[in-house]
C-alpha cells in the first residue's frame, strides 16, 4: 500500500505561539481514494489540510506527495489543488476564464485551454457555461465549477475544505452523493475536510477523526461506527446515549458499570479493560435498543429496565422516542421500530428496553 | 504576497523598507513645521538659534507670539465663525438628502443622485469663480431693479460659507446615508406599532441611530471648512479666514509664528480627526 | 392621509436638496457658462460670442499652461497610484488588528492638515536655506547652497504628498474587501505573484483605482496654492490663470472662459476614466 500512497504525513506537527494545532500527525492516502478528515471545530483540521495546500508550514515533520517532499515547496508549485471553503471563484472573470486560469499560469496554448475547459465542464455536467459570470450560478453549479476548476490541472490530491458547509440541507444531501460521484468518476485522491459526520460516513473510503490536534482513529466508516477505538470517537460519530458510572465487575472483555443514577449495565470494551472502582463510560446507539411492551426475558437481565416515555420526535423513518428513567431520570433517545407495534405510543406510557452488551461500548473515563 | 505565501526575505525586508521610507515622507514636512515653531530666529529655516517659546507667547516685536498676533487671532474667529455655519447648514441639508435618498424613490433619483455628486468632481477653484459670478449677477440685477445695496452677494463671509457649503453637503450626505442604510426600519415601525408618531418615532428612535454618524459629519465638516483655501480665495472679501491670512503672509516672507500657527492647526485637525474616527467607531460596534 | 402626509414629508425632504443643487451648483455654472461666451464692447454692454475662447486659442501662454496644467496633473495621478498602491497593498493585506489600524491613522493624519501648513513644511526642506539644502551641505554631497524650490520637480513632490492619501483611502478600502482566499485559490491554481496581482488583485480593486485617480487627478488640477508656492510666480498652473483674470486683471469673462475650460477638461478625463474602467460615477464616488 505505501508504493501506491498518494498522500503521506510523517509525524507531521504544527506549533502556534500558544498552542500546538496539528499533533504528530501520520496516515498515509492510497491512490484514488476517498479520505476524510472529520472533526469539531478547532481540533486543527483545516491547518493540517492548509499544510498540505502549502499556506502553512510544518513546525516539524514530513509531507510527501507521490513519494516526494513538500517541504519548502510554496502552494503555487504542489501537485495538489483545492477547494476552498467559500470556493473562491473569481468575480472578477467569467466561468471559463476561472476554470482556465490554472492552465494559463502553465502557460498553456489558447485553443488547448478552451478544449481542456470545454471537456472538464461537460464532465462535470455544466456544458456550455464558459461565458456566465458567477454570481449567475446556483449554490451546487458553484460547488461544481469549484471542482471543476481544479480537475482541469489533473492534480495528484483534491483538497476540500468544508466545501458543503454555505448550502442548505437539500442540496448538500444532493451534493455529498454527487461528489463521491465525482471521485469515482475522476479516480483522484480527494482529502475532504469537514466537522460534519454525515458527510465524512457517506462519501469516503476512510476516516480520521480529529480531536485536539490528534488522529484518534482512521478507518472505514463502518470501522468507526461499529469499532470506535475510544470514548471520543463513539460520542462524535453517529448518534449515541453515554451513560457515566463506575466499574462493578468484569466478564472477560465485558463491563459492568453502575451509573451515577443507579442502573447497572453492561458493555462490550475493545480498547482496554478498565479496573473495578474505576470510572467509565458507556455508549449505546439509537438504534440497538430494543423496545418492549413486556418485561424482557433475557438470561441474566442485564440492559433491562422499564422507562416513561417524555417525548416522541416523530420523523417518519427516522423517529426517536426520548424515555426517561424513573428513578434516576437519566434520559436515553431510542429508535421507535417502524413495525407498528409501537404506533400509538404517548408521553407518560411506560415501555421496557434491552440491548446486548456486545453492542454496547464500554472505554475507561479519560483524564482521572 | 500574503502572509500565508512564503516570499523570499529580500522581497520582504524591501518591501519594508519601502513602506518606511514612504511613511519618512508622509512625516517630514509636518514634523520640520513643528520643530521650528520652536526656533530663536526670525526665519522659519536653520540654522538653529535655540529653543524659545516666543512664536506662542512673545508680545515685544518682532518676536510676537500667535496668542498676541491680532491679524492671526481675528482669522482664526473668522475661521471658526465660518465653520461653525458651514457644518450646520452642510449637516442639516446632508441629513434631510439621506433620508431622501435612502428612504424614497422617486423619478429622476438617479439623476439627483448623480448631481449631488457632481460637487466632487467640480476643482474647488471653479466651484468659487461660478459662484462668484453668479452671485454677483443676481446682485446687479436687484440693485438695478430696486436700487438698494446687496452686499451680502459680494465677496464676503456669506459667499464663503455658501460656497464651502456647496461641497461639504456631499460629504455630510454620504457620510449620514451610509449610516441610515444600516438602519433596520422595523425598529422605528416597531416604534410606530406602539403608538409613536411617525415624527415621534423619527426623533426618538432613528435620530439617536444615526447621531454618530451626524456627529462625525459635523467633525469632518469643520475641519473640511477649516483647511479650505481653493473655494474660499475666489469667494473671501475683507475678513479673511486663517488658511488666506496665513497665505498672504507666507506669499510675502514669514516668521516662525506661522509654525507655531501651524503646529496649533496641527493638534487641532488631529484631534478632531481621531474624534471623528472615534464616532465612526462606536458607528461599526453596532 | 397618510399618503398625503408621507407626499408632504417628501418634498420637505426634496426642497433643500433642490435648492442646494439649483441655486449653488446648476445656476452658477450655468452663469459661469453665459459670462464666458459675452464679450465686452463697451462699459456693461456685452456681446454674445465666442471671443474669450478665441482670445485662449490664440495665446500660445494660455493654452500652453493649459496643457501642461493637464499633462503635469496626469503625471501626478500615475506616480501617485505607483507610489501608494504598494503601501495601500501592504496596510490592507499584510497588517492585521492594532498594527493595521496604526498604520492607516498615521496616513490620515496629514490628510487632515491643513494643504497650506503640509506646503509649508515642504517650503522649509526645499528652499536654498533648507533642511534638505543644508542636510546635502553636511554630509558633503553638494559644496553650497542649493534652491530646490521653484522648479516642476518641486511642484511634483508637493502635488503627490498632498494627494497620495487620496489614493491610499479608496485602494485600502476595495483592497481590504478582497477575501484573502481569491489570492490563496489564485496561488493553489499555479499562479505567480505577478499573475495574481494582473489577474485578481487589480480587477477586485479597479473601483478604488479609478476612485483615486480621478480625485486626484482633480484635486491637481484644481490645485492653486502648491503651484504657487513650491513652484513661485513662473509655476505656470492654469488656476493661476484664472486667479490673475478675475482678482487682478478683474475680466471676469475671460476668467469664466478658462474656468469653463478647466471643467470641461477635468468631466471629460473623469469621464474618459470611467468609461475605460466600465464603472459608475455613483460606484466610485458614491462609497
Amino acid at each position: 500500500m505505501t508504493s501506491t500512497a498518494d498522500l503521506v504525513c510523517r509525524d507531521l506537527t504544527k506549533d502556534f505561539t500558544d498552542f500546538r494545532a496539528v499533533d504528530h500527525v501520520n496516515f498515509e492516502v492510497p491512490n484514488g481514494s476517498f479520505f476524510s478528515i472529520l472533526g469539531p471545530s478547532g481540533c486543527g483540521k483545516t491547518t493540517l489540510l492548509r499544510m498540505i495546500a502549502g499556506f502553512q508550514f510544518p513546525t516539524s515533520g514530513d509531507l510527501l506527495i507521490k513519494g516526494k517532499s513538500m517541504i519548502g515547496v510554496g502552494p503555487n508549485k504542489r501537485p495538489v489543488s483545492m477547494v476552498f471553503q467559500h470556493l473562491a471563484l473569481f468575480p472578477m472573470m467569467n466561468i471559463g476564464k476561472n476554470v482556465g486560469f490554472g492552465l494559463r499560469q502553465r502557460g498553456v496554448a489558447e485553443a488547448e485551454i478552451k478544449t481542456r475547459v470545454g471537456r472538464i465542464l461537460e464532465r462535470v455536467g455544466l456544458p456550455g457555461i464558459q461565458d456566465r459570470s458567477v454570481d449567475q450560478l446556483s449554490g451546487g453549479q458553484k460547488q461544481r465549477v469549484a471542482i471543476a476548476r481544479c480537475m482541469v490541472l489533473e492534480p495528484d490530491v483534491l483538497l476540500l475544505d468544508e466545501p458543503l458547509g454555505a448550502l442548505d440541507l437539500k442540496l448538500r444531501e444532493h451534493m455529498k452523493i454527487e461528489l463521491k460521484t465525482l471521485q469515482a468518476e475522476f479516480n483522484t485522491t480527494f482529502v475532504y475536510i469537514t466537522h460534519d459526520q454525515s458527510e465524512a460516513l457517506v462519501m469516503s473510503d476512510n476516516i480520521a477523526v480529529m480531536n485536539n490536534g490528534r488522529f484518534d482513529q482512521i478507518g472505514t466508516a463502518e470501522e468507526l461506527y461499529y469499532e470506535p477505538s475510544n470514548a471520543f470517537v463513539a460520542g462524535f460519530v453517529g448518534d449515541a446515549n453515554r451513560f457515566d458510572g463506575k466499574v462493578v465487575g468484569v466478564d472477560g472483555q465485558i463491563v459492568s458499570i453502575v451509573t451515577d443514577g443507579g442502573a447497572e449495565m453492561r458493555g462490550k470494551t475493545t480498547a482496554g479493560v478498565p479496573a473495578m472502582g474505576q470510572r467509565a463510560q458507556i455508549f449505546v446507539r439509537p438504534e440497538a435498543i430494543a423496545l418492549l411492551k413486556d418485561p424482557a426475558q433475557t438470561a441474566d437481565h442485564m440492559n433491562t429496565g422499564e422507562w416513561i416515555v417524555d417525548s416522541v420526535l416523530f420523523n417518519g423513518a427516522n423517529s426517536l422516542v426520548i424515555l426517561r428513567h424513573p428513578k434516576s431520570g437519566e434520559t436515553i433517545h431510542a429508535t421507535l421500530p417502524q413495525t407498528g407495534t409501537f404506533l400509538g405510543l404517548s408521553k407518560g406510557q411506560s415501555v421496557h428496553t434491552s440491548w446486548a452488551p456486545e453492542q454496547a461500548r464500554c472505554f475507561a473515563t479519560e483524564g482521572q | 504576497m500574503i502572509p500565508t505565501v512564503p516570499q523570499s526575505s529580500v522581497l520582504k525586508w524591501s518591501y519594508r523598507a519601502y513602506v518606511t521610507l514612504f511613511f519618512v515622507y508622509l512625516a517630514l514636512p509636518l514634523s520640520v513645521v513643528c520643530v521650528f515653531a520652536f526656533n530663536n530666529s526670525l526665519f522659519p529655516s536653520l540654522p538653529w538659534e535655540g529653543f524659545t517659546l516666543a512664536w506662542f507667547f512673545g508680545t515685544e516685536a518682532p518676536f510676537i507670539g500667535v496668542f498676541h498676533e491680532r491679524s492671526i487671532l481675528r482669522a482664526i474667529g473668522t475661521s471658526a465663525f465660518v465653520a461653525v455655519w458651514v457644518a450646520g447648514l452642510s449637516v442639516a441639508v446632508g441629513t434631510c438628502n439621506a433620508f431622501l435618498f435612502v428612504r424614497h424613490d422617486f423619478r429622476g433619483k438617479g439623476i439627483l443622485y448623480i448631481l449631488m455628486l457632481l460637487p466632487l468632481i467640480i476643482p474647488g477653484v471653479i466651484l468659487g469663480i461660478s459662484i462668484l459670478v453668479f452671485a454677483s449677477s443676481v446682485a446687479n440685477t436687484l440693485e438695478d431693479a430696486t436700487g438698494r445695496w446687496f452686499d451680502g452677494l459680494r465677496p464676503g463671509l456669506i459667499l464663503v460659507i455658501l460656497g464651502q457649503f456647496s461641497f461639504i453637503t456631499t460629504f455630510a450626505t454620504l457620510v449620514i446615508s451610509a449610516r441610515l442604510q444600516k438602519f433596520d426600519r422595523s425598529l422605528e415601525e416597531a416604534a410606530l406599532n406602539l403608538g409613536a408618531t411617525r415624527w415621534g418615532a423619527v426623533r426618538q428612535i432613528t435620530l439617536p441611530f444615526l447621531l454618530p454618524a451626524i456627529t462625525g459629519a459635523g467633525v469632518v465638516a469643520v475641519l473640511m471648512s477649516f483647511e479650505n483655501f481653493n473655494t474660499t480665495l475666489m469667494l473671501v472679501g475683507s475678513d479673511s479666514p486663517l488658511t488666506i491670512t496665513m497665505f498672504d503672509k507666507l506669499k510675502h516672507g514669514s516668521t516662525p509664528v506661522l509654525n507655531a500657527v501651524s503646529l496649533l492647526l496641527i493638534i487641532l485637525s488631529a484631534t478632531l480627526g481621531v474624534l471623528s474616527l472615534l464616532f465612526q467607531r462606536s458607528k461599526d460596534k453596532d | 392621509m397618510r399618503s398625503d402626509q408621507s407626499k408632504l414629508g417628501f418634498y420637505l425632504l426634496l426642497s433643500p436638496l433642490l435648492l442646494w443643487l439649483v441655486t449653488l451648483i446648476i445656476l452658477p455654472h450655468m452663469g459661469l457658462f453665459a459670462v464666458s461666451i459675452s464679450e465686452k464692447v463697451g462699459v456693461r454692454e456685452y456681446e454674445t460670442g465666442f471671443g474669450n475662447y478665441a482670445v485662449f486659442f490664440n495665446e500660445p501662454l494660455y493654452w500652453r499652461t493649459f496643457a501642461r496644467t493637464a499633462i503635469m496633473s496626469i503625471m501626478t495621478t500615475v506616480l501617485t497610484l505607483l507610489l501608494g498602491f504598494p503601501i495601500a497593498y501592504y496596510i490592507a493585506k499584510l497588517m492585521r488588528g492594532r498594527a493595521k489600524t496604526t498604520l492607516f491613522l498615521m496616513c490620515l493624519i496629514p490628510f487632515w492638515v491643513s494643504e497650506l501648513v503640509r506646503t509649508f513644511g515642504w517650503m522649509i526642506l526645499l528652499r536654498e536655506t533648507g533642511v534638505l539644502s543644508n542636510f546635502l551641505q553636511f554630509t558633503g554631497v553638494i559644496d553650497g547652497p542649493v534652491e530646490f524650490l521653484y522648479n516642476d520637480a518641486a511642484i511634483m513632490v508637493g502635488l503627490v504628498y498632498t494627494s497620495i492619501l487620496f489614493m491610499i483611502v479608496p485602494l485600502v478600502t476595495t483592497l481590504d474587501s478582497l477575501d484573502d482566499s481569491l489570492i490563496e485559490a489564485g496561488y493553489d491554481l499555479g499562479g505567480s505573484g505577478f499573475s495574481i496581482l494582473r489577474e485578481i488583485v487589480i480587477p477586485h480593486a479597479m473601483p478604488g483605482i479609478v476612485s483615486g485617480c480621478i480625485v486626484v487627478f482633480m484635486l491637481s488640477l484644481g490645485n492653486y496654492l502648491t503651484p504657487i508656492l513650491l513652484g513661485g510666480k513662473d509655476s505656470l498652473w492654469f488656476t493661476g490663470l484664472i486667479y490673475t483674470q478675475f482678482i487682478t486683471r478683474f475680466n471676469w469673462e475671460l476668467g469664466s472662459a478658462f474656468g469653463f475650460l478647466l471643467l470641461a477638461l477635468s468631466s471629460t478625463i473623469v469621464f474618459l476614466g470611467l468609461k475605460l474602467s466600465r464603472q459608475s460615477l455613483t460606484n466610485t464616488m458614491g462609497r
